[in-house]
């Protein structure tokens, strides 16, 4: 049935992944485009990177941050989400380019999973910096495993790999290695310091943007990015942008429009649901 | 007895203006059919029928206007759909003071005001919701498919006049819900949704099926759309919002009129946290522009709870183009106005919240382009006004988003779809296109008049009575 949940697991603590039925959706996506997810009739509609498609299935990794998300998580297998729209933005560059290096933060190694696929299977040789804040955030890192030549680790309390973040990461490889391109696809703080350091070495970055958006199909110019002076909408422009032109300091300050409300929405959930923290 | 018609139209009774502010609700609650009775024996049923000439889908309106006189409420309702497919919101939102109203003989009389045709419109089709239901007999069926892209008024009626004449249509929807700039624009006091759900719903009835979720060119690529179908009907609207680009416009608290009425009207922002999708709710709230929408926006602040909203607009009263009816209600509700005023920057504070738009003032020269008199700043008159929000209303520009996979597709020199403007036929074989993606923004029966030529025409070209390739 169309948009049934027909597998879910717990990856990390409040994080998890869903297969989708959607055949439509399945059969066009590409590495670097989302979909827009709307959990339940009175929801949001959610933006979500497609980590995988196949066999009429579309794969996402989610993160509990607020209701909407909590609400997906909340879904059970063979329940049916009331609307997902997509393939949306536009597909990440694919092509021989030589030496890749791909870095990851939390979720965000859920979106750089199929850019790694498709890069390996074009002959490139993959690097990644896969980061959380310990080792259970570090998800998906024997499947990426299979398509990356070489795999850094870090954690912010050293549980797993290097003690450290993904720039200390990039930093190793970045030193022994001559990289021609690199993705960052994680939080934007961390996208942002990806992006210096990629500077510092001359390198060319691809980030994942992921401002707050709402039609998803540039209709409304919620998700407007400033991407060298100009003003881009993330959802038909990206969400991929090279990460040295990107205005980050506005782009941090306007997820935070909503802070009050999203804590709010959540809150009231929590009372309707219960506690949450077991997600 | 015959009693001497008024002069001036039967009021049409509103909500009281405390109540307005206060909520969503319709405004404006139509006539009673004493009500409806009396503005219809006000029509002189002049064999000339001017009114028709000036309806973009030609309503035989002494006719069905007849039929109320007779209290044939059915009948009157039968007719109007034979024309018009979505007449209950043509009752609320056409401006038929331009249209038909403009060209009706008792307007033309000294002292008098045209016949409130809008308004009996409005009766008619909303009788007809409560009180029949229409059965619309189709025509055989043809065995020939038409996709239509776009599910807003230009696709609903090209999409219904299709099925009636016996074609398989299917309607693709890129949003959750059908009925593009009526859910999504148009707000909830104007134009309640239950009455978009039931025009829908008609339309369905008469066995059109309406994919929504469905991006064509991402979900369903053109390619396919002109494999699988005979016909092609492109109705998306104009889609992208414009900004001033003006230092300051990424702020928190700056918004396109878009995405304001998209967050409350489709995702029903005003009713947060029952629904999930938030909006700011501004104390002073500044709104940029002289239409329907900058209204339109207006009014919806002024619900959320603003303490003073204020429209600038760089023209004056006279040269605004919103409806007239409209902006005396903004104005009842307390909307301010500061004519002849553009903005020039935002201002922001640390956290990157709007706190002020500075201002300049204009005044006007000779007649632009577009025949108003050209605003120009005036030198040493800039001012500051206190502001956390601002929404742009300054118009939308052609959205790339289907047109750029439509290669080969020819656009004009603002990305508007070109056609014929008779047939509604495009530059690519069996394509049609009609509505705000042919003419910039425009209104919803200019959109739904090119829906009907364009069904009209694809159906000659089906026939193979027409092909302009």
């Amino acid at each position: 049935m169309l948009n049934q949940i027909v597998k879910k697991s717990k990856l990390a603590p409040g994080v998890y992944e869903f297969y989708v039925e959607n055949p439509i959706i399945a059969a066009k996506a590409q590495p670097g485009q989302f979909v827009v997810v709307i959990p339940s009739e009175k929801g949001e509609r959610v933006p979500l990177t497609i980590a995988d498609a196949f066999d009429g299935n579309i794969r996402m990794v989610v993160k509990v941050v607020g209701k909407s998300t909590a609400d997906l998580a909340l879904k059970r297998e063979g329940e049916t989400l009331y609307g997902v729209v997509g393939p949306l933005g536009k597909p990440s560059e694919i092509k021989y380019y030589g030496n890749v290096l791909l870095v990851g933060g939390g979720v965000g190694i859920a979106a750089i999973l199929p850019i790694a696929k498709a890069l390996k299977a074009l002959g490139n040789k993959v690097y990644a910096v896969l980061g959380g804040r310990s080792k259970d955030q570090v998800i998906l890192k024997d499947e990426l495993e299979q398509y990356v030549d070489e795999i850094l680790v870090t954690t912010d309390d050293g549980s797993f790999g290097i003690k450290g973040v993904v720039t200390d990461g990039m930093d190793l490889i970045l030193r022994k290695q001559r990289i021609d391109i690199a993705w960052a696809i994680g939080p934007t703080i961390m996208m942002k310091f990806c992006s210096l350091k990629a500077r510092e070495y001359g390198l060319k970055i691809v980030v994942s943007l992921n401002p707050i958006m709402v039609d998803g199909t540039g209709m409304c110019g919620a998700c407007r990015v400033t991407i060298n002076g100009q003003i881009k909408f993330a959802c038909v422009d990206g969400p991929e942008f090279d990460g040295t032109q990107v205005d980050w300091d506005e782009l941090l300050k306007r997820l935070q429009q909503y802070q009050e409300q999203e804590k709010l929405a959540f809150e009231k959930f929590k009372q309707k649901v219960g506690d949450l923290s077991w997600l | 007895m015959a009693v001497k018609p008024s002069p001036k139209k039967t009021p049409m009774r509103e909500l009281e203006i405390e109540e307005r502010i206060k909520s969503f609700s319709e405004v404006a609650l139509g006539y009673t059919e004493d009500e409806a009775l009396v503005e219809a024996m006000r029509c002189l049923q002049c064999p000339s029928k001017p009114c028709v000439k000036g309806c973009p889908v030609g309503i035989d309106i002494p006719g069905f206007i007849s039929k109320i006189k007779e209290k044939k409420f059915d009948e009157a309702a039968k007719i109007l759909k034979k024309y018009n497919n979505l007449p209950a919101i043509c009752g609320r939102v056409c401006p038929q003071e331009n249209q038909c109203e403009a060209f009706c003989t008792v307007g033309k009389i000294p002292g008098s005001e045209p016949v409130a045709i809008g308004r009996l419109e409005r009766f008619v089709a909303d009788w007809e919701a409560e009180n029949l239901v229409l059965t619309q007999e189709s025509g055989p069926k043809k065995g020939k498919k038409v996709a239509v892209i776009g599910s807003g008024p230009a696709g609903l009626t090209a999409a219904a006049d299709l099925a009636k004449l016996g074609y398989d249509v299917i309607v693709f929807e890129t949003l959750h819900k059908p009925g593009g700039v009526l859910v999504y624009g148009i707000p909830e006091f104007r134009l309640p949704k239950v009455i978009v759900e039931r025009e829908v719903k008609y339309v369905e009835s008469l066995s059109v099926k309406i994919l929504l979720n469905t991006p064509v060119g991402k979900s369903v690529t053109v390619e396919e759309i002109l494999k699988e179908f005979d016909a092609v009907f492109i109705g998306v609207g104009a889609g992208t919002p414009k900004f001033l680009n003006i230092s300051g416009t990424n702020l928190n608290g700056v918004y396109s009129a878009n995405e304001f009425l998209t967050r409350i009207n489709l995702m029903k922002a005003y009713l947060f946290p029952e629904y999930d999708t938030p909006v700011r709710k501004g104390q002073n709230v500044i709104v940029v522009g002289g239409g329907n929408v900058a209204l339109d926006a207006a009014r919806s602040a002024l619900r959320l709870g603003a303490k003073q909203v204020t429209v600038v607009y760089r023209r004056t009263e006279q040269e605004m183009p919103a409806r007239r009816e409209e902006y005396i209600h903004a104005v009842e509700e307390g909307i301010k106005f500061r004519w002849l005023t553009q903005p020039l920057r935002y201002i922001g504070d640390e956290k990157g919240n709007l706190v002020g738009v500075e201002c300049i003032s204009m005044e006007l020269g000779e007649p632009d382009e577009s025949g108003r008199r050209r605003p120009i700043p005036i030198e040493d008159s800039r001012f500051v006004i206190e502001a956390d929000m601002v929404i742009e209303a300054i118009g939308t520009e052609a959205n790339r988003f289907l047109l750029s996979e439509f290669k080969d597709l020819k656009l004009n020199k603002y990305g508007y779809i070109v056609v014929d403007e008779e047939t509604c036929a495009t530059s690519l074989r069996k394509v049609f296109a009609g509505g705000d993606i042919v003419t910039g923004a425009a209104t919803v029966i200019e959109a739904m008049g090119a829906g009907k030529r364009a069904a009209y025409w694809i159906d000659k070209f089906l026939q193979k009575e027409y092909d302009p390739w």
